[in-house]
């Protein structure tokens, strides 16, 4: 039953993606391993497009897997079920703890957590890449747009329209 | 007092504002519901925005969530998430299906070949981004190293992962320990 595993999956993720940004990479990246829903790259083409379109990245993220299971029903489902731990932990900690953040044990859990992520998105990143990179030609063109972006620390989408027309004008 | 619907309004607006992570969003916030509405305090805002760091979930989520909650209750909090949601579920859907008639097409393989290469770039920024402000203590080297030896050798879950680095929090500190 694909909509019960989206339910569940994105649960997860909602529940266990803590942070911002790409953080969800990793989490939908095993989910290309374990249901087949779609392939490594094209999950890179979602993070591409969920980069450079409106919205927070792991809510657009949720809707284009979701869609691209089972249609716009499943983008839908996914995106609820992404942001239902959210409200359910929001509800039961506005209560009671507006002093949440300056507790030294969430503190700590969250500190511990940090460095645990990056290597989590590293080593998507990485799988992701032996996919997709595959000669020397590809290799120069991303050690070129990761100096790119550590020097010029432009905004992501001017690199995301810029290598789709390196992509053409050299056909990777 | 704000009414519901003001609020979906207001956060969808959020949701089109922000790009890429939730970070782009606190600037925006402060203009709309502090210095326009004045709806809460600054400190108030920043307060909210750092629990929803500090929680499970998207930060943008969490703190539109949170923001709700605190102007009208379980109906806001729950009006305030969807308008955060909606314009990722309406663009989102409407390139992916354009997207999907055209992935055939020659020119957008080619173009696409080139932006997947930049979204591994992404990444790699990414993480040396995050080495830079969240690994800094020598603990913070242990479980980084950890978990990439569980990756690496294991087949660990992320789930997982991130489970055993909150519960490494607990093992006692020992040069805390000696200071107190």
């Amino acid at each position: 039953m694909i909509y019960a595993d989206l339910l569940i999956e994105f649960f997860k993720i909602g529940l266990f993606a803590i942070g911002g940004g790409l953080v969800t990479v990793p989490f939908l990246f095993e989910l290309s391993e374990k249901y087949h829903w779609y392939t490594s790259q094209e999950l890179m083409d979602m993070i591409a497009v969920s980069q450079s379109t409106p919205g927070p990245i792991g809510v657009n993220m949720a809707t284009y897997v979701g869609y691209t299971t089972t249609g716009i029903g499943g983008g839908i489902l996914a995106t609820l079920s992404l942001v239902l731990p959210s409200i359910i932990v929001v509800y039961i900690i506005a209560k009671a703890l507006d002093k949440w953040h300056e507790n030294i044990y969430v503190k700590r859990i969250l500190s511990s957590i940090r460095p645990a992520v990056l290597s989590l998105i590293l080593f998507a990143g990485l799988d992701i890449a032996k996919e997709s990179i595959t000669d020397y030609k590809e290799i120069i063109f991303l050690i070129a747009m990761i100096l790119a972006m550590r020097i010029y620390k432009k905004n992501v989408i001017i690199y995301i329209i810029m290598s789709g027309i390196i992509g053409l004008i050299f056909q990777i | 007092m704000v009414s519901i619907w003001k609020l979906y309004v207001l956060f969808f607006k959020m949701g089109i504002f922000t790009f890429g992570g939730g970070y782009a969003m606190l600037p925006i916030l402060k203009n709309e519901v502090v210095d326009k509405q004045k709806w809460i305090t600054e400190e108030e805002l920043l307060n909210y925005y750092s629990i929803g760091q500090c929680t499970p979930g998207i930060i943008a989520v969490n703190s539109a969530s949170f923001i709700g909650y605190r102007m009208r209750g379980f109906w806001g909090m729950i009006s305030a998430t969807l308008g955060v949601i909606s314009p990722s579920i309406i663009i989102i859907l409407a390139v992916a299906s354009l997207l999907r008639q055209h992935m055939d097409n020659q020119y957008v393989q080619w173009a696409f070949g080139g932006i997947r290469i930049s979204v591994i770039a992404l990444i790699i920024s990414t993480v040396m981004d995050m080495w830079r402000k969240g690994v800094k203590k020598y603990r913070d080297y242990i479980i980084f190293a950890v978990s990439s030896i569980l990756l690496m050798f294991f087949n660990i879950s992320a789930v997982e992962v991130v489970i055993f680095a909150g519960l490494s929090s607990f093992i006692p500190n020992y040069k805390e320990r000696n200071k107190q």
